[in-house]
């Protein structure tokens, strides 16, 4: 029978000192399963990462350690940051950039929209070394895997809640959002109409995109460049017009293929020992803190453009300079028609809300770029 | 470390300068990108005009 007794070794894990964390674990796993299911908060994600927290959180799992298969994959596809790239390249075959094209001076929002994240890194530096306290800040980028990137490549330990951070407030921008801007705006400034003039772009303008901003952005800030790069080569593989099939794949098998693994990886990080820490509650609160000001720095730079512009803008399409697509957008659309049922803001909104996928690739290699001079903090 | 023993003013004081930094460089590089944009758009109409003159 004593050769038995490793039959209740797990049992007898669960029970004693500290057993409790997996249970607590559990729970966060069934919770994160239930808001994907139920609520359908970004269930390509939430889902995996729920079902691989209570995985890696069972005692003595074999998913995890050496030469446990999540930390294989970990190790193969997050360390390096090879899993986001190859998700952008299909996130970028999916992206339509004809709005911002036949209106490009809406990119500007998808700029002022990035404030979130530098103020959240500003916030998050009182409690956290700067490398942490900027990862936490690119949660402001709302976009998950630029998150994962410049999490890992500074080196972060908080990565898991990071990670469950960016993609629930994704999932939550519609519920975020519209109190922010709601406070921010007046009834007038909310039922501004803007009409559409929506401009022929030209095939070729579309084929050079993809290239310009790559070679702009890397120039500008190289660090940027695997991340850009890799979005813009998804579009122009969507765009080229000659790669439908290839378009295709990356669309739908490849970004799903990627995203199963993401999710599932990702949680091989979520060990009880290392996510059940006030640090995490905090990452969780500076997180909501980045997702606010993003919004309300595009709200409150649309109404300073305001005050020059004998045309007035619908200040509320700042609020969609996030990367969040398309909710962001739609949500602003959608509070434009609560307030005036025949004020049509998709295309501006939808316009702002794609610069915003742009501006946050390049605000996440902006911080990889000004982590290097971190170093110069003596505290 | 916890939390509070990790609790630095000027840390916060030092990120700031990272805050007008990184917010003046996207905004330079956004900028930079809608010029070559409006650049792009206007050879490329140019060009499509020039092919509908010819036909």
């Amino acid at each position: 029978m004593e050769n038995l007794s490793f039959l209740i070794e797990g049992i007898k894990a669960l029970v004693t000192n500290g057993g409790w964390r997996y249970l607590v674990m559990w729970l966060i796993g069934a919770l994160l399963i239930y808001l994907a299911i139920k609520k359908d908060m970004e269930p390509t994600l939430l889902l995996p990462l729920g079902f691989g927290t209570i995985l890696v959180n069972i005692p003595f799992s074999g998913a995890i350690g050496e030469e446990g298969p999540l930390t294989t994959l970990f190790n193969a596809g997050i360390a390096n940051e090879l899993f986001p790239l190859i998700l952008f390249i299909g996130i970028g075959a999916m992206i339509d950039f004809g709005p911002v094209l036949s209106n490009p001076k809406l990119m500007i929002f998808g700029a002022a929209a990035q404030f979130g994240i530098f103020f959240t890194f500003c916030l998050a530096s009182l409690f956290f070394d700067l490398p942490d306290a900027a990862s936490i800040g690119i949660i402001g980028a709302a976009d998950g895997p630029t998150a994962i990137v410049v999490a890992n490549h500074l080196g972060s330990k908080y990565l898991p809640a990071i990670m469950v951070a960016a993609y629930s407030y994704m999932a939550l921008v519609p519920i975020i959002q519209p109190p922010v801007i709601r406070l921010l705006t007046t009834k007038k400034e909310r039922m501004i109409r803007m009409p559409y003039a929506g401009k022929q772009i030209s095939k070729t303008t579309r084929i050079l995109f993809p290239i310009v901003i790559t070679v702009i952005a890397g120039l500008v800030a190289p660090s940027s460049v695997a991340l850009v790069g890799f979005l813009m080569f998804g579009n122009l593989i969507r765009e080229c017009g000659v790669l439908d099939s290839l378009s295709e794949t990356a669309q739908k098998v490849l970004a799903n293929l990627v995203t199963i693994f993401l999710g599932i990886t990702i949680a091989s990080q979520m060990e009880a020992a290392k996510f059940l820490q006030w640090e995490t509650l905090l990452i969780l609160g500076l997180g909501l803190f980045a997702f606010v000001f993003d919004t309300a720095g595009g709200v409150l730079f649309a109404k300073f453009l305001n005050i020059f512009l004998k045309k007035k803008m619908n200040p509320m399409i700042g609020a969609a300079g996030i990367s969040a697509f398309p909710m962001s957008g739609r949500v602003v659309h959608k509070m434009g028609l609560k307030e005036d049922p025949q004020n049509f803001l998709l295309m501006h909104s939808i316009g702002v809300n794609v610069s915003g996928q742009i501006a946050s690739v390049i605000a996440g290699g902006l911080i990889l770029a000004i982590a290097g001079s971190f170093g110069g903090f003596i505290g | 470390m916890s939390i509070i023993e990790n609790f630095n003013f000027d840390r916060f004081l030092y990120s700031l300068q990272y805050m007008w930094q990184g917010m003046l460089s996207i905004f330079l590089v956004i900028g930079v990108i809608i010029l070559g944009v409006v650049a792009m758009n206007k050879l490329t109409s140019r060009g499509g005009k020039k092919k509908e003159n010819k036909e």
